[in-house]
């Protein structure tokens, strides 16, 4: 029996492929009263009035609810956001009101008829205007803000909602030892995540006091945890139902809509409530992806060895922080990328603006945290007229040596990247990045980039795995992570089906989420899912079998440790023919004579993360993650240098993956990422009007990577050393794909061209302009 | 021009069944399919607007687009869904090729596919390009999906 490391088909492929998949909002009960928020048509502005009248004398309105309802704040980290404006309205598309009707339909038109006056105030639109000495201020009360979950470290009188420190050894001595230091700025818009399933959630209030939720989260029990702490209820009151979730890419770990649906439910008497975002307020009103503004200085050894880095990373987190001041440590703790670099000086701003507030995306900071490291690193090969590959495999990050956090590093948290460096020059055939000549204006050229991550999740987040038997002998499983897209539920069943040596297809998971009846997962987020659900899956495998042992030695008139699990048999090791099936002792043993001991097989596998800790505020010392995730990108591109037009012919991937569970999921997880990261560096940018209106908030506008613009080729292989404490070895992959493809894009264009390519997305126009323009 | 202003009671023809339904002049087709009526809900909400392709279905042999297509104009034709496509290539590839991951674009996809076979006698990477660019899929690197049409096709006598 072999399970792992063969693609076996997913759980949800064939209900998936025939349109029979139910999310969030396919199943609607008759009678439910939709929620529609008015939004802020300013992105910064005084409210002076509201006037509701004509809203609520449309027919069907059952409540019309304003800040002046909702007269507290929320948050993540820092209590900061009040679920509709109080006062001032911060961003563009900001809920001002919600308006509560029978159908879709007459709330859209009610809250068209919201009369608000606004006084207009000073637009903060980009991160240098929020970093002025006179900036308006966007939040004046930021040192008064309760924080819910330490750490995080406002600036009162600033713009400035968190300050992490990295403070690695000393910098300052080092300059004067190096022969070559380079400065490099990158600058990366904010992004959206623009999953195909817009945001949803229902509520209801239950008489006796029990709170439904219908939610497109990944983080059904953080969800759970905020109501609960918001509207003063036991966690067990409130009940959160995730089904399968039409995309998330971390957007979804944020809690908005389920705030909003509660206030909408409440306000009618407990009735449910749907909130369903159209696509524009899910681009606008929804948080974003964070933009960044990072600078470096490198200074290095004749050689190539990088002797000091001083960096600092200020993010784009727009009007409020939610995870803002958790993606700012985990680019801190990793700042460097996978180099070893000894002395490091790195601060990380997290800075408000009038944009749309940002929250979790697909990697936590590390893509635009990667595209500025690599950026810097190929600056300093051109500098040391190095081959770029060759200066990051003397400087990748080796075993024995320490994050920047100080965290020790070994061969089995870190990897190896030095080996997927070397299986990616082999792979893209590297010929250190020379422009080679195809046509008539037509060049080629190769770009690569590393990366790294690890988890950066709170030291106490939780997994946990329930196994029941069915009477026929197959197996329940119930986790309580949640089904995006990557696989997760499958993965899971791999892993059990694997530890009880029985066939997949007899191992049945719980394909939703159910926060009453399934054992919490912290958040579907993280790439972490594998790590932390596969080890409650093992442990509850372990407790599963010591309870099949146990039974099977009475009927069997032996030891357990005489025995052995496979096969969905518990047999004598020596004498496998002596054997009871676990439909003979799924649900208790039955003697010959009828009576009967045991009753159902029911285990159960709790884990908690060991050894993390919150980074020190002053050098940042501590430990982000269980492991990291190293892997190194490359493409190679074709550049029109008469139009600057240029396609992706190849892209390539190399991760060391640990161990491989699912080949063809791992690899299609990983093609997919490409793809994104594709997508961010050819075209995406939340673009912003110069009174801060989110002016792309379509589809059509706001544009993305279609069928015919992927990779001519995509190349993915995987090393595999594992990690020893994770489940068969196997290390975090799921957002990884994403992670340096902008990088190697922004290398790629910028050899083609003779240009810094340090601007996102790139475009004909803007490599046009970055090339001299007319001059060209 | 068929005109109509209050409730309107219509014959739909989907995926082979006839059904006689009420509908309202504002009621798109992609609502008609969704609601409690036909609870067919395999075409998905995306955009409302024509721009992801997640609600398309085929009618009379033609992918549309149902967000942008209203109720009443689709009476008297022969409306297929993903539903009504149970069992057969399309899907099938894109199962075995692992054409999906959340899931929520797939029908569309799955449509135009299989619209596109109805209507070319012979595909070739350009003519899946242009058929298949209308849709938008955000998990998948693409590949999966060109090759899942592409084994279709070959399936079906369409391939080259």
């Amino acid at each position: 029996m072999k399970v792992i490391g063969c693609s076996i088909p997913r759980k949800d492929a064939r209900d998936k492929v025939t349109g029979r998949a139910k999310y969030n909002h396919d199943i609607t009960v008759g009678g439910t009263l939709y929620a529609v928020p008015r939004l802020a048509e300013y992105a910064h502005a005084a409210i002076k009035n509201i006037r509701t009248v004509a809203a609520l004398k449309v027919e069907g309105v059952r409540a019309v609810l304003t800040g002046q309802d909702t007269p507290f704040l929320v948050g993540e980290v820092l209590e900061d956001r009040p679920p509709l404006a109080h006062g001032r309205v911060l961003y563009w598309g900001e809920p001002v009101a919600l308006v509560v009707a029978d159908s879709e339909e007459k709330a859209r038109l009610a809250a068209s008829l919201i009369d608000i006056d606004y006084e207009p105030l000073p637009v903060v639109n980009s991160i240098d205007e929020a970093l002025k000495p006179n900036a308006p201020l966007i939040h004046p009360d930021v040192d008064r803000y309760t924080i819910l979950n330490h750490p995080v470290y406002p600036k009162s009188h600033t713009n400035i909602a968190d300050h992490v420190h990295v403070r690695k050894g000393p910098t300052d001595p080092l300059w004067p030892q190096c022969d070559v230091v380079i400065e490099s700025r990158s600058v990366l818009p904010q992004i959206d995540h623009m999953a195909m399933e817009t945001r949803s959630a229902t509520v209801e209030i239950l008489p006796g006091g029990r709170v439904l939720v219908h939610s497109t989260t990944q983080a059904p029990f953080a969800v759970q945890k905020m109501l609960a702490h918001y509207f003063q209820l036991d966690q067990g009151q409130v009940v959160v139902m995730a089904p399968l979730v039409g995309g998330a890419f971390g957007g979804k770990a944020a809690v908005q809509l389920e705030i909003l649906a509660y206030l909408a439910s409440r306000a009618v008497g407990g009735q449910m409530v749907s909130v369903v975002n159209s696509r524009e307020q899910d681009f606008a009103m929804s948080p974003v992806g964070t933009g960044l503004d990072a600078h470096f200085r490198l200074g290095a050894r004749d050689d190539g060895k990088i002797l000091a880095a001083e960096i600092t990373y200020r993010l784009d987190i727009g009007a409020y922080t939610d995870s803002a001041p958790r993606i700012a440590r985990a680019i801190a703790a990793q700042c460097t990328g996978p180099y070893a670099v000894d002395n490091v000086k790195c601060d990380v701003l997290c800075v408000y603006t009038n944009h749309t507030y940002t929250t979790a995306f697909r990697g936590f900071g590390h893509m635009p945290m990667t595209f500025a490291i690599e950026r810097a690193i190929e600056k300093l090969a051109d500098a040391l007229k190095m081959d770029s590959l060759a200066l990051r495999l003397m400087n990748a990050i080796r075993p024995g040596q320490s994050s920047p956090t100080k965290a020790r590093l070994t061969a089995s948290n870190v990897g190896d990247l030095p080996k997927a460096l070397n299986a990616m020059a082999k792979l893209i055939e590297w010929n250190g990045g020379k422009v080679m000549k195809v046509g008539p204006h037509l060049i080629r050229v190769q770009g690569i980039a590393s990366f790294w991550k690890t988890s950066s999740s709170p030291p106490d987040a939780v997994s946990g795995a329930v196994i029941t038997m069915n009477k026929d002998g197959t197996v329940n499983l119930s986790i309580g992570a949640v089904e995006c897209g990557p696989g997760t539920k499958t993965t899971a069943a791999q892993i059990l089906a694997e530890k009880l040596q029985m066939p997949v297809d007899r191992v049945f998971v719980h394909l939703d989420v159910n926060t009453e009846v399934d054992p919490e997962h912290w958040k579907t987020v993280a790439s972490l899912s594998t790590y932390m659900v596969g080890k409650a899956v093992e442990e509850a495998c372990k407790d599963l079998i010591r309870q099949l042992k146990n039974l099977a030695a009475i009927a069997l008139k032996c030891s357990p440790s005489d025995l052995a699990v496979a096969g969905e048999k518990v047999f004598l090791r020596d004498d496998p023919q002596v054997m009871v099936r676990f439909s003979d002792i799924a649900h208790g043993y039955r003697f010959p004579e009828g009576d009967t001991i045991g009753g159902q097989r029911i285990a159960r596998g709790s884990f908690v993360i060991r050894h993390l800790n919150l980074l020190d505020e002053e050098t940042g010392e501590g430990r982000p993650g269980p492991g990291w995730t190293v892997g190194v990108q490359g493409v190679l591109l074709e550049v029109n240098t008469e139009t600057f037009d240029y396609r992706v012919v190849k892209a390539a991937s190399v991760i060391d993956a640990g161990k491989v569970l699912n080949p063809q999921g791992a690899k299609s997880v990983v093609m997919g990422g490409m793809c994104q990261g594709l997508s961010y560096a050819t075209r995406e940018s939340v673009v912003y009007g110069s009174d801060g209106t989110f002016l792309n908030r379509q589809m059509r506008s706001y544009r993305t990577v279609r069928m015919g613009e992927q990779p001519e080729q995509y190349l993915v292989e995987f090393v595999e050393t594992p990690q020893i404490d994770a489940p068969f070895g196997a290390r975090p992959l799921g957002e990884h794909g994403v992670l340096a493809m902008p990088a190697a894009v922004a290398n790629a264009l910028s050899r083609a061209l003779g240009i810094e390519a340090n601007q996102p997305p790139f475009v004909p126009e803007s490599l046009w302009a970055l090339a001299g323009g007319e001059k060209a | 021009m068929k005109s109509i202003t209050g409730a309107y009671e219509g014959v739909f023809h989907i995926n082979g069944q006839t059904r006689r339904m009420v509908v309202f002049p504002q009621d798109t087709l992609l609502s008609l399919l969704r609601g409690h009526a036909v609870s067919l809900s395999g075409a998905k909400p995306g955009c409302e607007n024509g721009d992801c392709g997640a609600c398309t279905v085929v009618l009379d042999g033609l992918p549309v687009k149902s967000c942008m297509k209203l109720a009443v104009e689709s009476e008297d034709t022969a409306i297929t869904t993903v539903e009504g496509l149970y069992d057969t290539e399309v899907p099938k590839q894109f199962l075995d090729k692992w054409a999906f991951q959340c899931g929520y674009c797939t029908s569309g996809f799955i449509l135009v596919a299989y619209a596109m076979l109805l209507n070319t006698s012979r595909v070739n990477d350009a003519i899946i390009t242009e058929w298949l660019r209308s849709n938008v899929c955000r998990c998948t690197g693409y590949q999966e999906i060109h090759e899942a049409v592409w084994a279709a096709a070959n399936a079906r006598g369409n391939g080259t």
